[in-house]
Parts: C-alpha cells; structure tokens; sequence
C-alpha cells in the first residue's frame, strides 16, 4: 500500500533520513521503532509531504506522492496522529472532530453523524465532553481526540506517532487495544513508537531506524526476539 | 455644567466611530491570528475603500440618474469599495508577504514588507489621485432633516446608518468565524498550520481568504468614514490604522470579539476625552491608552494566554 524507496531528506544541512526503504502492506499493523533523533519522526513527515525529500520516491497504492501538497497526499486516504496529540485547543471537541472529516468535505449530515457515533462508541468520554474546548481536556483525553480526529478522514492508512507517549500505562494498554480493533476493522497503521515492547506486541511487522537508515527489519516476534532490540529499547541487558 | 449636557451626544459618536473602529480592527487581528504579523498596510487598504467608494458616488452623482436614495447607492458603494480593497489585500499578501513567510523568513520580514507596501500605496493613491482631498457629496444622499430625537440626544440617519452597518459586518463575520466550515479551518490554520494541512487544509488558500474577508471589511470601513467624515485623502489610513491597531491591541490582537469591544471601547474613551479635556487632544488619548494597554495589560481586555502550539 505504502512505499518508500531510498528516501532521504533532510533540515537544512542536517540530514536525517538517509536512504530510507519500507513498505506497508494492505491491512498491516507496521511499527516503526528507534531511538530519539533517529528519523521516526521525519519518516512520517516525509510522508505527508511536509518535508520534501532531496531523493528516493514514496508511492500510495502505486501513486507517486512525494510531489503532491500534504492536503492533496491525506487527500489520498493517509490521517495522522501526531506527536503529543496537536489537537486544536481552543476549537471544541466537535469541531476537532469535524477538522478530522474535512477531507471527506461531507454536510454534518447522516455519513458525518454514523463516523461522529462509531468514534464516540470508540471513545465513551469524548460524548460527554462534546462541547468543551479541547485545550480543557486531560491529556489521556486528548489523544483519544487526536485518534478520533484521524478516524474521522476515514483513513486506508492511520500514521501515529508516539501514541503512548505520555499516558499512564494503563491508558496505553487500551490506547493499544483501539489501534487493534481499528485494524481489524480494516484500516492500515503505521505507528512510531518509543516502547518498543507494547509496539511489537501488536504489530505484524517492525523496522528499527538508526541515523536515518534502516538497521534491522522483520516480523515483530523475531524482532522481540532479538537481542541487539532487547538490549536497546526494551532495557534489559 | 456644560460637559455634561453634550456627553449623551458624544458618546452617541463615540459608539457610531467605535464601531468603525473595531470593523477596521477585525482586519489586523484576523491577520495576526493567522500569520503573527502585523498587516501596517491594512490602513491603505481601508483607504482605498474610501476612495473607491468616492470614486463610485461621484460617478452616480454625474450621471445624473436621479432618485439617489441611500437605500441602494450605500449597499452599491460598499459593495464597489470592498471588492477592491479584497483584491489589493489578496494581492498584498500574494506578492508582498506570502514570499517572505513560505521562504521562513524571520518575523520582522512581512513586517518590513508591510510597512514599505504601506507607503507604496499612498503614495501611488497620491500619484493617481492627487495629493487634495476629495469630498464625498454626503448631504446628497443624506438631508440634514434625517434625524431622530431621543431627548437631548440627536442621532442623524447617517451615524444610525454607520453603526448599524459597522455591526451587521461584525455579526456576520463573527458567525462565518464560529459556524462555518471556512471558519473552522480558518481557526485550524491560526492554532496550528502544521496540523490544518495535514486535516486537508489548503492553507494558502486559507490565508488569502482571510485577507480577503479582514480587507473587505476594511473597504467597508473606508465609505462609512468618508461619508461621515466626508473629506478623504491619501493619508488618511495612516491614523485610522494606527487606532484601530490600538482598537485590536486594547481588546487583545488576535481576537475577533477582542477588536470589536476594543474598537468600542476606544471611541467611546475618545467621545469623553473630547468632552472633558481637550477635543485637541483625541489623537492623544488613543495612544495612551495603547501604551498604557501595552505597559499593563499586554494581552489585552479579551486576549488569553494560551500555550502557543508547538510549530516546527
């Protein structure tokens, strides 16, 4: 579904992606995982076009994207969840919501209200809080709102950043447990995580970024096995 | 005391010019909300509404249609003067700022741009036009008759009409801002523009409306100070900027409700500075009371201190 060839790109003169290959497949849950600086971040930047990559090419479902404006590549069916959840503060939680279904340029009208009903049944407390701004809510709420806002594009392919970040973990834990049923309701992820363990745990397939290249790649269970990945992001020795 | 018997009256002025005020504000203020910066060019803007404005009423009054009743040749000369003060804003910010802003310039580079886009176009405005003032043929359309008595108060048909329109601009842009979904990504795009596009905002396009819609304003604004006033000229947005701008900082600059009540407040401190000290003095007043806004209350009447999103 989603391709990256050889992509590099950087901030000015400080490189940070160098030569970077993935690919997610259709319905996959792929995790990205690496150390701070390590390019995780930029790689779903360079995504969504905003940053240009100097090299290499990115194509959604065979179409090459790595030109397009970021509103024309979400256009294309990709929603974010950003790192520590960008939800606009001082809107209502209604109207993250309905920023979240702007792609779909849908009336608040039955298609807007069935999506409004699936994420508040995903999110019981985001109902209740309807109305309030999004700046007045804790901060496990407002990335249940960043999720929300993302679903809302009914996206084909969900980019999340550092989800758990954050969040206590029992949050995780049920944070972790929504991007499982999201997927097998069809959509495909991409998540950026820190913590590697909760990360392998669900997704199918993970790449490890280490100054901007891939070091390591594989399915997450022998990826969980590895000894260079224990050692390095699950703390033991 | 004699003060206090014309003080009804001033203050009837002081509301009509306050809502003039705040229609001009809206326009910084929706800018700076958008872009943090500040348009010093909006002034000519309002400006050449005035001028457009006069340019159309000279136009019907030799064309000698007869019949000219408010009633449709004000809508027409508002109308006329905020097409082109939307078209010079649009254009202001595609040619005069946006280059500056996408390249990631610093702060002060629109700013510079702005100031030296402002001067650009007075002087063009005096190139073209002449540098004498031109008279708006207000008694034309209004007759001195039209008025209406309210005790000791006479409220003209002129200063109703000002502040009704000035307050109808204001509602209706309030409710596109809070109902609309130009509204909504309006308010994405000031809060955090990253995010906006990744919503599927085009925020360029986002950025030009809201020039367009501060600017339109700011054109209304022109006719309805030129009527009032009826003498303009090229120089006039250079004070009526500077106090809406204070109008917006006093109600706390990237807020609309903000630059309304500000632009309010502002003519009605001015109507009592005219009436207790020193008509001498109103331009003055205005600006203490920027000062005195900017030394005790940077954020304004309204302004919140909100965590700035982060950008990158």
């Amino acid at each position: 579904m989603l391709d990256l060839i050889d992509v590099v790109a950087s901030y000015g003169p400080i490189s940070v992606l160098r030569g970077v290959t993935l690919r997610v497949e259709r319905g996959e849950i792929v995790c990205l995982l690496g150390g701070n600086a390590a390019g995780k971040s930029t790689t779903l930047k360079t995504i969504l076009g905003l940053l240009r990559p100097s090299a290499g090419r990115i194509t959604l479902e065979s179409r090459r994207v790595d030109r397009l404006a970021t509103e024309d590549i979400v256009n294309c069916g990709i929603a974010l969840v950003p790192e520590s959840r960008r939800v606009f503060a001082r809107m209502t939680v209604w109207e993250n919501l309905a920023m979240g279904a702007y792609t779909r340029r849908v009336a608040p009208g039955d298609e807007f209200a069935a999506d409004l009903e699936r994420v508040y049944g995903l999110f019981p407390r985001l109902k209740e809080r309807g109305q309030q701004h999004a700046g007045t809510l804790s901060g496990g709420e407002q990335q249940m709102l960043a999720i929300g806002r993302a679903l809302m594009a009914r996206p084909r392919l969900l980019l999340m950043d550092e989800p758990s970040m954050g969040l206590a973990p029992v949050l995780v834990e049920q944070v972790f447990d929504i991007i499982q049923t999201i997927n097998r309701q069809g959509t495909t992820i991409l998540v950026v995580e820190q913590n590697a363990a909760v990360a392998l745990s669900i997704a199918h397939r993970g790449y490890v970024l280490q100054d901007g290249c891939i070091a390591m790649q594989g399915p997450a269970a022998s990826l969980l096995d590895e000894d260079h990945i224990r050692r390095a992001y699950l703390g033991e020795d | 005391m004699e003060a206090l018997q014309i003080l009804p009256q001033q203050l009837v002025f002081g509301l009509a010019l306050g809502a003039v005020y705040g229609l001009i504000a809206l326009g910084y203020t929706m800018v700076y909300g958008i872009l943090m910066m500040i348009n010093f060019a909006h002034g000519e803007v309002f400006m050449i509404g005035a001028y457009v404005g006069w340019a159309a009423l000279t136009w019907l009054i030799n064309a000698q249609l007869g019949g000219l009743h408010p009633a449709w040749v004000v809508p027409v000369l508002l109308l006329m003067a905020m097409s082109a003060s939307a078209l010079v804003g649009v254009t202001l910010e595609r040619f005069a700022y946006r280059p500056l802003y996408t390249r990631g310039a610093t702060r002060l580079g629109p700013l510079i741009s702005a100031v030296g886009a402002s001067i650009f176009l007075q002087n063009a405005v005096m190139l073209t036009q002449g540098a004498r003032m031109k008279v708006y043929m207000t008694s034309l359309l209004f007759p001195r008759s039209w008025y209406m008595q309210i005790g000791s108060v006479r409220v003209s048909a002129l200063v109703l009409m000002m502040t009704a329109i000035a307050v109808a601009l204001m509602v209706l842009l309030n409710t596109l801002v809070q109902r609309t979904t130009l509204g909504r990504c309006m308010r994405a795009v000031a809060e955090d523009r990253e995010i906006a596009a990744v919503m599927g905002v085009n925020v360029r396009r986002v950025i030009s409306l809201t020039f367009l819609l501060g600017s339109a304003l700011g054109g209304a604004a022109g006719v309805l100070v030129g009527l009032y006033y009826t003498q303009i000229d090229f120089f006039m947005g250079y004070s009526a900027g500077l106090k809406a701008f204070t109008a917006a900082v006093l109600g706390g600059i990237g807020n609309l409700k903000g630059a309304m009540l500000g632009g309010l407040v502002l003519g009605l401190i001015e109507s009592l500075a005219v009436t207790f000290i020193n008509p001498a003095y109103r331009d003055v007043i205005a600006f203490v009371v920027l000062i005195l806004v900017l030394v005790f209350r940077p954020t304004g009447l309204l302004g919140e201190t909100v965590p700035q999103a982060n950008k990158v």
